[in-house]
């Protein structure tokens, strides 16, 4: 079995984001940058699959300028064989992303696609979503776990108040959510591996995709700061203030 | 400008999100129609029929939407699509599941989670766990959107009487199934949605003395969080887990016991009303976001509380 890898390089999830004073978006100069942490779980979901012996490779990609290189290094320590990286720059909806990860995937006929459920930057929660539809094929979207059967995916979702459980016909696309594992930090051997393994670079134009936005971000702001609270003396105090003042209990 | 719905419910009656869903719609302006796409789901279609705001109710009673699959509703929201400006789903597992697949069947693209329409093509969004806001206007002819309940009061669920018109579905795409559901047991409410959420952090020290929170929880009504420190040292599961990589929660009560008060943490329950934070460390980070802060020993104030509540 074939599967592809779908990792996005985000603001890492510890950085206090600053919105930029003329409200274009954030400040991203110099700030410590890393790969989506559900797109981690996505990776270590198909490193396991590959240790089980259920996959026999992983192709991880990934789409934006040169340095998305480093994320899909790290997606190759962990345990992918090989990368692609889709060279461009600015900004890229979830739409285009789906667009060329359809592309990619009538290329490399992949047995299923698997991503995080949601980047951490733009909190979209819409590609694997979107690739679904465009390849015309089943989604298994907020996976908590995966189990490959007889041409079949069996997912269970994590779904508000609890879980559920869907069959899907291979090919298909699967979104990762917290639950479903917990990713390994990469050894030293292997990252030193992963320098050698190929990353194979396309441009959208190659895959024929146009990736033109159809949002127009006009600004970007901090959220309304919380005014400063007060220090109460004890438990009583507390539940009066909740009581009386807040009148939330 | 006409607008559509896509109702969340469980065949039976309405869920509460598609009131506040309804409520972003009206403020578009223009016609507002609800799509109800289920299984023997007439009654969720009548009780759909008397909110107040909804002008016609498009009723598909099929077996292909019992138990509302992506492959299946996305089609038959693309089949319908053409009639309207604008097409809303609440931003909840339900709406988000379905309504991207639904975009890119239209070649739209989707504006997720507004939090306010500031005109019929310009919406706010939370973007970073809600660290900024983000202003999007978007230059699609059907504007695609998800809609955050919590940013919208919900419409009143009856008033109104709107006439139910029954569709043809759109098929079953036939790649997916169903196999099963576990919906979690427990009485206390769903975090995303409890208007109380008690949280507990490293600060608890051990699984057992979660008991603790959930002692007080459960006076409250509460629901029961974690931060990811306390996940990660294995006190409780990941699905307690609320921060930016875990639940976003935005309760009228939220109360951080033991908590530090990690940048991630903090992303994921700002929109809260009020914010308690109890902590024996006066320098701890989570102060500086509390409304109410008390400096004490948990393992005191706990046990009190809950004999006090």
């Amino acid at each position: 079995m074939k599967i592809l890898v779908a990792v996005k390089r985000v603001i890492d999830f510890n950085v206090k984001v600053r919105v930029k004073a003329d409200q274009t978006g954030v400040e991203t100069t110099n700030v410590k940058m890393s790969m989506n942490p559900f797109d981690e779980i996505a990776v270590e979901e198909a490193v396991r699959l590959k240790e089980a012996g259920t996959v026999s490779e992983i192709v991880v990609v990934s789409a934006g300028g040169p340095q998305v290189q480093e994320t899909i290094r790290t997606a190759m320590a962990m345990g992918a064989d090989r990368g692609i990286h889709i060279n461009c720059e600015g900004e890229l909806e979830p739409l285009a992303v789906a667009k060329l990860l359809k592309a990619l995937m009538d290329r490399e006929s992949p047995d299923f696609v698997i991503m995080g459920k949601q980047a951490i930057d733009d909190d979209c929660n819409q590609t694997g979503q979107m690739l679904g539809a465009l390849a015309n094929r089943p989604q298994g979207t907020f996976a908590s776990k995966l189990v490959l059967s007889d041409g079949k995916a069996e997912v269970t979702r994590e779904i508000d108040g609890g879980l559920e459980t869907v069959s899907l016909d291979l090919p298909a696309v699967i979104s990762a959510d917290l639950r479903l594992n917990e990713p390994r930090y990469a050894s030293l051997p292997n990252i030193m591996k992963a320098k050698k393994k190929p990353i194979e670079q396309v441009t959208p134009e190659e895959l024929g995709v146009d990736v033109t936005p159809r949002l127009e971000t006009l600004k970007v702001e901090e959220p309304p700061v919380r005014a400063a609270g007060i220090i109460v003396a004890d438990v009583d105090e507390l539940l009066d203030k909740l009581q009386n003042e807040a009148k939330v209990i | 400008m006409a607008v559509l719905v896509l109702a969340e419910h469980d065949h039976a009656t309405v869920h509460p999100a598609t009131l506040h869903t309804i409520t972003a719609a009206a403020q578009l302006g223009g016609e507002v129609t609800v799509l109800l796409a289920g299984e023997n789901c007439g009654a969720a279609a009548t009780a759909a029929a008397k909110i107040t705001g909804v002008a016609k109710v498009l009723c598909a009673d099929n077996a292909a939407y019992g138990h509302h699959l992506a492959e299946n509703v996305a089609w038959l929201v693309k089949t319908l699509a053409g009639e309207y400006s604008h097409i809303l789903a609440p931003a909840t597992t339900f709406g988000k599941n379905i309504m991207p697949r639904a975009a890119a069947l239209l070649d739209m693209a989707q504006i997720s989670d507004i939090i306010a329409v500031e005109g019929p093509d310009t919406f706010r969004r939370p973007i970073y766990a809600g660290n900024a806001i983000a202003t999007v206007r978007s230059s699609d002819p059907i504007k695609v959107i998800t809609v955050r309940g919590t940013a919208f009061e919900a419409t009143a669920a009856e008033g109104g009487s709107a006439a139910v018109e029954t569709i043809e579905g759109a098929g079953d795409a036939g790649y997916s199934g169903f196999v099963g559901q576990e919906l979690s047991k427990s009485d206390r409410p769903e975090l995303t949605s409890a208007q109380v959420v008690v949280s507990g952090g490293r600060g608890l020290q051990s699984p057992e003395n979660f008991k603790l929170i959930e002692a007080v929880a459960d006076k409250l009504g509460a629901a029961v969080g974690a931060s990811r420190a306390a996940v990660d040292s294995g006190f409780v599961p990941n699905d307690f887990q609320v921060g930016q990589t875990g639940k976003i929660v935005a309760p009228d009560l939220y109360m951080a016991v033991g908590i530090s008060g990690a940048i991630q943490h903090l992303a994921g329950i700002k929109d809260s009303k009020v914010i308690v934070a109890i902590n024996k460390d006066e320098e701890a980070p989570i102060f500086q976001v509390a409304d109410y802060g008390l400096v004490a020993d948990l393992f005191e104030v706990l046990p009190e509380m809950t004999e006090k509540l």
